[in-house]
């Protein structure tokens, strides 16, 4: 006998937690399915979080090794206790899943462990290893399985030479050597983390320049900062072949028709993700794919089979968390009969990396490309007081701004704090602002956010600290 | 103390918002029932709202906002009604709600709000584009240029009037010794330009012509006509036919229908594009073009071809009325398939007018006056009058559009014609 709900979310990652919680908010009956043990999906388990954890700790690390000193602070010597740094980052994601459990249950939503597969358009069926599927049904049902890390199919996942984002935050020494294949926000950040804690860390990317999204100028001076920290970025590389005969693996890339070697302990692939539908049943059930396996949706995130719903990483977009928040959010409210809202021109994007680099909107190259009139405003952190104190002189803020309308169309910043910095240009940007909205608006002095102010400014030529 | 809300009162389906044009009273007035208490403007009409209760009104939005169908814009305090003696002194007594800072108006950005003080638009007066409808610096932007006229570019509207020094006009003050900072220019120099808001109908004018410019491949096709016979009947039957109808047999009445003569004769000329489609019109609506002091408008007359002469004067004159006092609705002036415009009361001698989109084509009328004419071999002086007829011609062809306008000649030379459908 099949348990009846109003709505039924298959995976409880940021996307369908916040789906559920927000459906429970305006009065639903909602089932919550899970294959993990924990709730929050890839990011709260072993994506975002654990990896900002590492992040963090390994900042410290280098802080007190590296520029203590400077500020007049004797530490004597430092050393790394990698347990202790897992121990760390494993309590900051067990706070945060069991308070998403602990709001779950608050919200009376039915945490249901296992894994779901379809049986008909409003039925799953959800097992467990050993024991008797249980069948729920509901009037609606949201697909929200995420994705998963592609795998390079002449270098399979091994959990101990050729590894994924997954083990790369749970190494349990400091490797030697780590390459890491895909200079995108995933294979920097914990290529950072490593390096950090002494690591010989090579990038090896495919495309003529790391994290291609951004601007060129921006790109140019992050991989000079990263490289400055000792991480090595080989940029227009193919990889072809890890050879595995000699005393340590060798992975091969070809460059123009030229070999490439590179020994590593350790080889992170983070070449990107797919989606996760593996074992849903899509097929049985006539939910539509599109070339490149993402479930298609319309501009409600409806599946092609009435009554199924698809979020976050599984739809076209950016895989990011933030947006499959808003598709949660958004997706409930359509389900429960009310206005959702998501603005998907509107995702910001960041690389947790020191600096990190963040983004929102159009970038200037993308402008042109278009052929769009842009002004550009640009600031440099070195002309803030706050960077200054802060070691943080890396790096700017730079807006573009329609050239006739003056209405903001995007921000890249390469800095400390970016990922924060970069909230308000996209409030601004929500409400259609302009550079000169930004410019005249009051920051705080001395924060790094008056760097944001001064580029708005810059957009008119205006920036008062900068000529 | 009893409220009741002035609400903007709806307008039809096509129409959200329009501009307050005018407050026939004062902030806390006293006012009566049914009194007229604004004029709202909107892109296609104008008209007035009234007091719905007696009461002391406070008023919540400034001439020239913007405002929604629904939206209050004031208030009146019922109990208030007929307590004061003398609505007059107590008036200044009532400054309780401050028309500059109504409660519940949107912010502005601080580049819109900059704008606003640089180029004296009132940000309630444009149309958003931003969340919510709000004004984004952009809207301001083009606000403002469509403000300013093409030809000059726009001075700065600075508190200080241009001065002599500023070389606006340097001859025009002569005794401005050239060692004195600059001055502004004495209060009775003549202004060489005044500037005022385009209103919303005027605008929508000027869209519509410009677009119906843009849209046709507008051509227009001329012709004269002897008015002797249509004048003849009208001295012969004028004083019958007022006592008979109360109305006066004008030459209107005749056009339209050698209009629908011509229309009946010439039916490609009743038909409109839509899309990729031609539509045909069964039937003959026919607007008539009536200048009034807020602009043009185009009431329309319903089924001519049913109508008697008497009827369709009856309804110009009606028409043209309530168009001239504001009373118009948006029914009378839409769904007409063709336009009458007659410039012949300004004393125009040939012109030629612009279509009236979607329709197909529109008559021009002109002055009469006495020409030489040759009339079988003889030099006669006969009341002649241009017409003009502006066509669409991706639907009209040159043929049908000369055809039409012969018939409609022929018809008023000849008006028995009318009479017998030939």
């Amino acid at each position: 006998m099949a348990q009846a709900f109003d709505l039924i979310v298959i995976g409880a990652g940021p996307g369908g937690y916040v789906c559920a919680f927000r459906a429970a908010q305006l009065g639903l009956n909602v089932a919550l399915v899970e294959k993990r043990a924990t709730l929050g999906g890839t990011c709260l388990n072993v994506g975002c979080i654990p990896s900002k954890a590492l992040l963090s700790s390994s900042e410290h690390y280098v802080f007190a090794k590296q520029h203590a000193a400077a500020h007049g602070i004797k530490i004597g010597s430092v050393e790394i206790d990698l347990p202790g740094m897992m121990k760390k980052k494993d309590a900051v994601v067990s706070k945060l899943v069991g308070g998403v459990a602990q709001l779950a249950k608050a919200r009376k939503i039915a945490v249901v462990s296992g894994t779901a597969t379809f049986v008909s358009a409003n039925t799953v069926s959800v097992s467990n290893p050993g024991a008797q599927p249980a069948e729920l049904t509901a009037k609606a049902i949201v697909i929200a399985t995420g994705s998963a890390p592609v795998e390079l199919p002449f270098m399979k996942f091994d959990g101990q030479t050729v590894v994924s984002s997954d083990h790369a935050i749970s190494f349990d020494s400091v490797p030697k050597r780590l390459v890491v294949v895909g200079g995108g926000a995933i294979g920097l950040e914990l290529g950072s983390v490593w390096s950090r804690l002494g690591t010989e860390v090579t990038v090896v990317e495919f495309l003529p320049k790391i994290v291609a999204n951004y601007d060129d100028d921006v790109v140019r001076n992050f991989a000079r900062l990263l490289q400055k920290q000792g991480i090595r970025i080989e940029t227009s590389a193919k990889v072809v072949e890890l050879r595995r005969d000699g005393p340590i693996p060798v992975l091969v890339a070809e460059r123009e028709g030229q070999k490439l070697e590179f020994p590593a302990e350790k080889v992170l692939v983070s070449v990107g993700r797919r989606p996760f539908t593996d074992g849903l049943g899509l097929e049985k059930v006539g939910v539509k794919i599109d070339d490149k396996r993402r479930i298609i949706v319309d501009g409600q995130l409806r599946t092609s089979v009435p009554g199924i719903w698809a979020i976050g990483d599984v739809v076209a977009g950016p895989m990011l968390a933030h947006k499959a928040e808003e598709d949660g959010v958004a997706a409930a409210e359509w389900i429960a009969g009310k206005h959702g809202h998501v603005n998907w021109d509107l995702v910001p994007a960041i690389v947790y990396t020191d600096p990190e680099v963040a983004s929102v909107g159009l970038g200037e190259d993308a402008a042109k490309q278009k052929g769009i009139a842009v002004k550009v405003g640009k600031f440099n952190f070195a002309a803030n007081g706050r960077a200054l104190a802060a070691d943080a002189a890396d790096g700017y803020v730079k807006i573009v701004a329609d050239a006739k309308t003056d209405r903001i169309l995007g921000a890249q910043i390469l800095g400390r704090g970016a990922g924060e910095l970069i909230s308000e240009v996209v409030t601004h940007m929500e409400y259609g602002g302009s550079a000169e909205d930004l410019g005249r608006t009051i920051h705080a002095h001395p924060t790094l956010s008056e760097a944001v102010k001064e580029a708005g400014l810059a957009v008119s030529k205006s920036a008062l600290h900068a000529l | 103390m009893a409220f009741i809300d002035v609400k903007i009162p709806p307008m039809g389906e096509s129409i959200s918002s329009g501009v307050l044009a005018k407050w026939h009273v004062k902030n806390g007035d006293l006012v009566k029932k049914d009194q007229p208490l604004f004029e709202l403007e909107t892109d296609k009409i104008t008209s007035e709202g009234t007091a719905e209760a007696a009461g002391r009104i406070s008023l919540n939005v400034e001439v020239g906002a913007e405002v929604k169908i629904g939206q209050i814009v004031a208030s009146i305090d019922t109990s208030a009604a007929g307590t004061e003696k003398s609505p007059a002194a107590a008036a200044p007594a009532a400054p309780a709600a401050k028309p500059g800072a109504p409660a519940g108006e949107v912010p502005q950005s601080p580049a819109v709000r900059r704008l606003a003080a640089d180029t004296g638009i009132d940000p309630a007066t444009v149309a958003g584009s931003g969340k919510g409808g709000r004004v984004t610096k952009g809207d301001m932007l083009s606000a403002a240029e469509a403000h300013a006229p093409a030809a000059t570019p726009a001075p700065a509207p600075s508190p200080v009037p241009p001065s002599p020094a500023g070389g606006i006009a340097p001859t025009a003050f002569p005794v401005a010794a050239p060692t004195l900072p600059p001055s502004p220019p004495a209060a009775s120099a003549p202004q060489r330009q005044t500037r005022r808001k385009m209103t919303q109908l005027r605008q929508r004018i000027a869209q519509r012509l410009v677009a119906a410019q843009h849209e046709a491949a507008m051509l227009t096709t001329f012709n004269e006509v002897d008015m002797s016979a249509v004048m003849a009947l009208r001295a012969k039957y004028q004083d019958d036919f007022v006592k008979k109808n109360g109305v006066k047999l004008g030459f209107m009445s005749f056009f339209a229908k050698a209009v629908v003569h011509a229309l009946k004769e010439v039916p490609g000329v009743n038909a409109q594009i839509n899309g990729d489609e031609i539509v045909l019109n069964h039937y003959y609506d026919i607007g008539v073009a009536v200048s009034t002091e807020k602009g043009l408008m185009v009431p329309v007359v319903r089924d001519c071809d049913r109508l008697g002469m008497a009827d369709i004067e009856k309804a110009i004159a009606d028409s043209a009325k309530r168009a001239r006092d504001g009373k118009i609705t948006l029914a009378d002036l839409e769904g007409g398939v063709f336009t009458i415009t007659n410039g012949g009361i300004f004393g125009s001698m040939l012109s030629t007018p612009i279509i009236n989109p979607p329709q197909s084509a529109i008559l021009g009328l002109h002055a009469i006056n006495d020409r030489p004419v040759a009339v079988n071999g003889q030099v006669v002086i006969r009341p002649m009058m241009y017409l003009a007829l502006s066509y669409d011609h991706r639907l009209v062809d040159g043929k049908e559009a000369v055809t039409f306008l012969v018939r409609v000649k022929q018809a008023i030379e000849d008006p028995t014609r009318l009479l017998l459908s030939v």
